[in-house]
């Protein structure tokens, strides 16, 4: 299959972009979307121009490191996915794609298609751990959990801080993301006694990275390829709420 | 006062600001819509009953005291809910200078993407109510104490009822997103309640439309006179 791609290209952090067209040929549609993108960076190395920068890692849809907003949509059009693990036949023969960053101005773009998603790196290191002694490894049955509690916290914790909620927020907010990252911990009793601190401090740093705030609308749940619930959002606004009424 | 300022100071705070004083708008508005209904008990008791919210609390009150003082409270909570808004979106605008160049909507209503001018045009709208019927400088037959008739006669005047009409849609959408947006932010909404809470929201978006849109119609219809 041929497709025609509008790819935003932009030579570093610091100089504009712009979208700029290229023709993808002879693609098979079981191809992954961005063997696709290789094998246009191949020709563009073959006729020795700069090849098209994007993030990847494990192209298993686990680690969070791809990214891409694809026709308008984060991760592309297939529901639960992460782009790595989206495929040409999602698209038909003839078919222009738009390929574009996330776009926040908390997630800068550092070239082409990479943005730097250090906000949500900081966000985490602000509260979005438990405070253990380190040692062996403590028997795993002598804190008791509910299993309500456990499922839920799990929900949660499948969210791989890609950045498609941000990225797919008409106001680029980071809160499905710091909700996740909040409640797994919040609903487990190893993350009790940091509880109240750590909604405070996140929310204070999801702010101070410049993010916009949450309107309800459910867009980030939707795109997130992980299926992470608008739920835990209202689980932040609990906690939040309890932790600053209760501060001393 | 401290943890209030603390709060405040957060985006997450600020929405709670919002959905407390929308709470206070939202009991308003439905409490005023049951009020306009005695229009179809007829005059005199549309009349009574607004002679009733002058001079509820009395003796403790004096006169027109409650009415000044619900005034009061409903005028700090669009101030608050006005300005804790523009804050917020101004955060928003500064979250994403850049724009996409294709961008497609999955799970936004119509009514969640126009808060923002939806909210600007029921101001318009409240401005333009209080003109018209609270001072009549808006009105061109008001008769001061005569509820009935300055309904009526207001009603009267065709494009009038249409700018009440359009304008009690516009609230009905800020209703219909901003109800269950309140659940949310205050954090009540969870697997068991979502259903239970969206139901409460169309329930109270619809019944506000409805129950105020059937005055202007009833009055075209020549049901009022």
């Amino acid at each position: 299959m041929n497709v025609t791609l509008h790819v935003w290209r932009q030579k570093n952090a610091t100089s504009p972009g712009k979208m700029v067209k290229y023709e993808a040929k002879n693609i098979s549609p079981d191809t992954s979307f961005l063997e696709m993108l290789d094998s246009v960076n191949q020709e563009l190395i073959a006729r020795d121009e700069d090849p098209i920068a994007f993030d990847h890692d494990c192209r298993e849809g686990i680690c969070g490191t791809c990214s891409l907003m694809i026709n308008g949509l984060a991760h592309g059009p297939e529901r639960a996915t992460t782009t790595c693990q989206l495929h040409m036949r999602s698209f038909k023969d003839g078919d222009t794609i738009y390929i574009e960053p996330w776009r926040a101005s908390a997630f800068p773009v550092l070239k082409d298609l990479v943005v730097d998603r250090g906000a949500f790196d900081r966000i985490i290191a602000s509260g979005g751990y438990i405070s253990v002694s380190t040692g062996s490894a403590p028997e795993a049955n002598s804190v008791p959990v509910p299993k309500d509690a456990s499922d839920l916290a799990m929900d949660a914790a499948a969210c791989i801080a890609c950045g498609a909620c941000v990225a797919a927020c008409p106001n680029a907010s980071a809160m499905l993301f710091t909700a996740a990252k909040v409640s797994q911990l919040a609903l487990l009793p190893q993350g009790q006694p940091e509880r109240q601190r750590r909604v405070l401090d996140m929310v204070r740093q999801m702010d101070s990275e410049g993010f916009g705030h949450c309107t309800n609308i459910g867009e980030c749940s939707t795109a997130c390829p992980k299926e992470i619930s608008m739920d835990f959002i209202a689980m932040l606004n609990r906690e939040h709420l309890k932790a600053t009424l209760s501060k001393k | 006062m401290a943890p209030a300022l603390a709060l405040y100071r957060t985006s997450v705070g600020k929405k709670v600001v919002m959905a407390l004083t929308g709470l206070i708008l939202v009991g308003f508005v439905v409490a005023h819509m049951l009020g306009n209904l005695k229009v179809f008990t007829g005059g005199e008791h549309l009349n009574e009953y607004a002679e009733f919210l002058r001079t509820v609390g009395a003796p403790a009150l004096p006169y027109g005291m409650a009415l000044w003082i619900a005034r009061i409270v409903l005028l700090v909570s669009v101030v608050l809910h006005i300005v804790a808004a523009t804050q917020l979106t101004l955060q928003d605008r500064a979250g994403r200078p850049q724009r996409y160049a294709y961008h497609k909507k999955q799970a936004a209503t119509y009514a969640s993407l126009t808060m923002r001018w939806g909210g600007v045009i029921i101001l318009l709208f409240v401005i333009y109510h209080i003109l018209h019927f609270t001072t009549g400088t808006a009105h061109q037959n008001y008769i001061h104490g005569d509820v009935y008739h300055n309904v009526v006669s207001g009603f009267q005047v065709w494009y009038v009822s249409v700018i009440y009409i359009i304008a009690m849609v516009a609230l009905g959408a800020h209703l219909y997103h901003g109800v269950w947006s309140m659940f949310q932010t205050l954090g009540l909404n969870n697997q068991t309640w979502n259903g239970v809470l969206r139901g409460i929201a169309v329930l109270t978006a619809l019944a506000v439309v409805i129950g105020n849109i059937a005055l202007p119609v009833a009055v075209l219809a020549g049901f009022l006179t």
